[in-house]
Parts: C-alpha cells; structure tokens; sequence
C-alpha cells in the first residue's frame, strides 16, 4: 500500500530524512519510532504530498507522490500534530466543510458524516463551536477529518500528544479499530504506544531508519535487559547485597543511596532470559526483612535504539547505570 | 476548479462568523455616511446660495455629489482591503490548517481564487453598504443612474485588484499585523505614486502614473469605462492570484 524507497528531504542547512525505505502492506498499523527531531513528520509530510522529497521516491496505493499527488490526496487522511480545525466553526460545520473538499459526493456526505462523527465518538458535540472544545474532543475531530472520505491510507501524527491518560486510551482504542479498514502509519516518541496499537515498529533517528521489526520482537528486546530494583526495610546494606548476590541468576548488584534511614535499594541485574523476581522476594522475606519495592526496569526508547545500532552488551550497560532512565520510562507508560 | 466554490463559502462563513466582516462594513458606513454627508450638505448649502443670487446655472448631483464621494471612499478601500485580506493566508499558516487545504484533492488555484473570490464578495458586501445612502440621492434629486453604476462598478473592480494583492501579501508571511500593515502601505503606494505626474513629465514619470490605482478609477467615476483602465485591473488581479500561486507553491520548497 505503501512503498518508500530512498526517501530524502534535505534543507539548507541540514538533513531531515536520510535515504530511508520502507514497506507497509494494506490494513497494516505501523508505528513510526523515533525522539523528536528524528524526521517522522517530514516523512509524513512528503508522503502526503505537502512537501516533495528532494531525493527517492513514494508510492501510495500505486500513486507516485510527485507524479500524481491528486490521486495520491485523495486516498491519504492525514492528521498534523495540531489538529488543522477552524475554531469558528461547529463541528458538523467543518465535516461539512472538509468532506466537501476531500470530494465525497454530496448524496453520501450526510450519511458519511454522521458515520465518522459516531466512530470518533464526536456526534454529542455536532453543533458546538471547535474552539468550545476540550482537547481531547479536538483530536477526535482531527480524526474524524481524517477518514470522511473512507482513504485508504490514515496518516496520524503524534495522535496522542498532549492528551489526558484517559484520553490516550480512548484515542489508541479507536486507531486499532480502524485498522481493518486502513492501512495507517502514526508517528509517537512513546514506545509503548507502539507496543500497544501497532503491529510494526519502524524506529528511526537522526532521519535514518535505525530498525523495522514487528513489535513482538520489540517487546522481547525492551523486556531482554533483565534488571530489577529492589527497595528493602532493612538496617545494614552489606547484608542485603550479601544475600541478593546468592540468588541464583543474579550476575551483579548495584547499591544506589536511598537517602532514608533504614531503607536500602539496590539495582539488580540477572543473566539474561531468566526471571530473577521471584527468587528476590523469597530470599528477602525469608531473611526477616519487608520487602517495599521489586520492580523490573524497563528499557527507554533510547537503550532500545542503543542496543539496535551498537549491540546488546552496551545497552543493558546503560540500562543498568543510566539513572535518568527510569524517570523517562515513567513519564512514557502514563 | 472544484474545491473554489467550497473553500469561497468557508471563507464568507469566517467572516461574518467572527466580527471582521462587521467591523469593516459599520467603518466603512461610519465614514462613507460623514463623506457622503459632507458632500450633501455642501451641495445644499451652494444650490441655496445660487438661488437667492438668483443665478440659475446648473447644479449636477453626479458631479458634485457622487464623484468625490466615489473618489473618497476608494480611499477607505485602502484602509479596508488589508483588514479583509490579512487573515487569508496568515491565519491558517499560523494554526496549520493549511496543512488541512495543501493535503487535500484541490488545486493551489482553487484554494487562491477561492479565498480570493471569498474578499472580493466581502467587499461587494461593503459597498452596498455605501450604496444604501446613494439611493437617497435618487429619492430627492435626479442624478444619472448610469454613471452611478459605472462608479461603483470601478470601485469594485478596484477592489477586487487590490484584495488580489492583498491575498498575495497574506501568502508571505504567519503574522496577520506584518500581512496587513505590508497591505496597507502596498495599496497606499499603489495609490500615491500618482502624484509623481505632478512633477515629472519624462516617460518614467508617466509609467509609474499609470502604474497608480487612482489614474485608472477616475474615469469611471466620471462614467467613462475604457477598455485600458479594465485591462489594467484585470492584469493587477490576474498578477496578484499568480503571484499568490507561486507563494503558495514556494511554501512547499521551504517548509
């Protein structure tokens, strides 16, 4: 459905997208990783004909981007990272407006309206001004801009930024439910976003494709770095570490001050493939003392990308000792 | 072209939607009614005077009355084009939804003579506005409903060039203040270097009068249309819608 081969965008003064290639099949939710700057918008941009790539080429559903942007608009939903709304206008008033421009017949534009406004759950909101609107109504009115004219492909950016947790659920929910209708690329800088619309990840950075791997073997990845941070009530660190280090799998432990009396907490790494928790807590509660935390600690999206360009070893290095990390990790998961 | 006619209505519906379109046809009223007062008045106070003098030479309400008033509120035009034309491009560059009009299935042309023909209907608009206090002048006097026509209808042409300019201006930048005021001073240039004929009799000095607004409205408001005058505004509106084109099209380049 999608066919990226090549694609360049390069400015003045920099490069945004390096040569990058890609396929995505028809009904296929792909995800499009990467940290801000890494280039996804202005992959998105060119492959919705808004700006043409300086090198390589773009095919959507069979169209060249450049050769036959019409066609290639009109089977293209896109949703910017600000949703484009008019905030004049009421809402049914802007469908209107949006289906009129996209080409859907006047006889179906009623029904197709009133369709899109149930799907993206916007029909209670029909004859408010867009600007009375909560955020959360706004994005799903981008969405529902997006696929009243039934396109083949549903280009989202950022989908979920700036949303309430709430919202994201709601909003990752009605992506998955249109994915057997559309072939849908959405960029995100949350990983497990991807984790849990997409079926592919597409990871890139500094404009390059770093990975693309289905998201099952993205999970196995973030979950390979096997470390665990354990928080125990008890007096004497040396004897916690003494007794975590004869845990059977544990391969190093790592004290970090707690900066509480009476509380100490330790990074634990075990071998890899063996799930070390279990063994922890029995061997904590047995020795008399409360266990306050055993939590495993995640990859961030950039040890992922680090363990995707320079291998294994360095990444759970960084997993291990990274700090930062796990403030990141909880920002991501809300 | 399809796509014109539906982003022409969204445009009208923005403005009369937000207080722009009110707040340019209550201005205009506002002074087009002092200018039209003053004029009145002045006509009533000499016809007065001629009578007790008991000198009977004709009074023309057309060329007394409605020409100046012609001339004058095409001067307003200047203040009014910007405010109307400012938003076009500007606002929807700042919010992103031209994101929205660029991505979909419509031509950069339909988008620019959409928006375009959205102003030139906002002004036809503002001139009727005007036009409600000339029917006045037909209740109580004579004029020549010819030469009244022909003056509006170069008023609107008028209009309709300068909006294309404008339209272009909006194209070229985020900021609706820069859009507006670059307008502004645009129009009024348009409109001054007409004085240059003053001065300057050389061949320069009579291309950069004809280059002037002003030297192509004054025969319409004294009833005359000449083919050369149409001409030079068509081509001003036809260089303006170009000129937005390629502005809208360079968007994509540098973006």
């Amino acid at each position: 459905m999608i066919k990226v081969e090549g694609l360049t965008k390069r400015y003045a003064r920099a490069t945004a997208v390096d040569n990058i290639s890609f396929e995505v099949d028809k009904g296929q939710i792909v995800g499009f990783l990467g940290p801000n700057g890494a280039g996804k918008t202005t992959t998105m941009r060119m492959l919705t004909c808004f700006m043409p790539p300086s090198g390589g080429r773009a095919e959507v559903a069979g169209f060249d981007v450049v050769k036959s942007p019409m066609e290639v608009k009109k089977r293209i939903g896109y949703l910017p990272e600000t949703p484009p709304l008019y905030p004049e206008m009421e809402v049914g008033e802007y469908l209107d407006f949006v289906g009129k421009l996209k080409g859907v017949p006047s006889a179906d534009l009623a029904k197709r309206i009133q369709e899109v406004s149930e799907r993206c759950a916007v029909a209670d909101v029909r004859n408010k001004l867009i600007s009375k609107l909560s955020k959360g109504y706004k994005q799903r009115v981008g969405l529902a801009q997006a696929i009243i004219h039934n396109p083949d492909v549903l280009i989202l950016d950022e989908p979920t930024s700036g949303l309430d947790p709430k919202q994201i659920m709601e909003t990752r929910d009605l992506i998955r439910s249109l994915a057997g209708d559309h072939t849908i690329i959405l960029s995100t800088h949350i990983l497990t976003e991807v984790e849990q619309t997409c079926e592919t990840a597409i990871i890139i950075a500094k404009g390059k494709v770093m990975a693309t791997d289905s998201v099952a073997a993205l999970k196995n990845r973030r979950a390979g770095g096997s470390a665990v941070l354990v928080e125990v009530e008890a007096v004497s660190e040396g004897q916690v570490r003494e007794k975590l280090e004869r845990v059977s799998g544990v391969s190093r432990v790592v004290h970090k001050p707690s900066g509480t009396h009476g509380i100490v907490t330790f990074e634990v790494e075990g071998l890899s493939g063996k799930n070390i928790r279990p063994e922890i807590a029995r061997a904590v509660v047995e020795s008399g003392w409360s266990l306050n935390e055993l939590r495993p600690l995640g990859m961030s999206l950039e040890e992922v990308f680090l363990q995707l360009t320079s291998g294994t070893k360095a990444a759970e290095h960084e997993a291990a000792t990274a700090a930062p990390a796990v403030g990141d990790e909880e920002k991501e998961s809300e | 072209m399809r796509g014109a006619w539906t982003i022409c209505q969204k445009e009208l519906h923005s403005y009369f939607a937000s207080p722009v379109a009110y707040a340019v046809m209550a201005l205009y009223a506002l002074i087009f009614g002092f200018f039209f007062y003053s004029a009145t008045a002045f006509f009533v106070e000499a016809s007065m005077q001629s009578q007790m003098m008991g000198r009977s030479f004709p009074m023309n309400v057309n060329e007394m009355i409605i020409r100046p008033v012609l001339m004058n509120t095409s001067v307003i035009g200047l203040f009014l084009i910007p405010m109307i034309t400012m938003r076009l491009f500007a606002e929807e560059k700042r919010s992103g939804t031209i994101e929205l009009l660029i991505t979909s299935p419509v031509t950069d042309l339909a988008i620019i003579v959409g928006k375009w023909l959205a102003a030139v209907l906002l002004y036809t608009a503002v001139i009727l506005v005007a036009a409600l206090s000339v029917i006045f002048l037909f209740a109580w006097g004579q004029p020549d409903v010819k030469p009244v026509l022909i003056g509006f209808f170069g008023l609107l042409l008028q209009g309709a060039a300068l909006l294309a300019i404008g339209a272009f201006i909006s194209t070229t930048t985020k900021n609706q203040i820069i859009a507006g005021t670059a307008g502004f001073v645009v129009s009024l240039l348009l409109w001054v270097i007409e004085w240059i004929s003053q001065f300057d009799t050389s061949t320069t000095g009579k291309v950069i009068s004809y280059l002037s607004v002003v030297t192509h409205l004054e025969p319409f408001t004294k009833g005359v249309v000449d083919l050369k005058d149409v001409v030079f505004f068509v081509s001003l509106i036809f260089l303006g819608l170009f000129l937005s084109a390629r502005s809208l099209e360079s968007l994509r380049w540098r973006a």
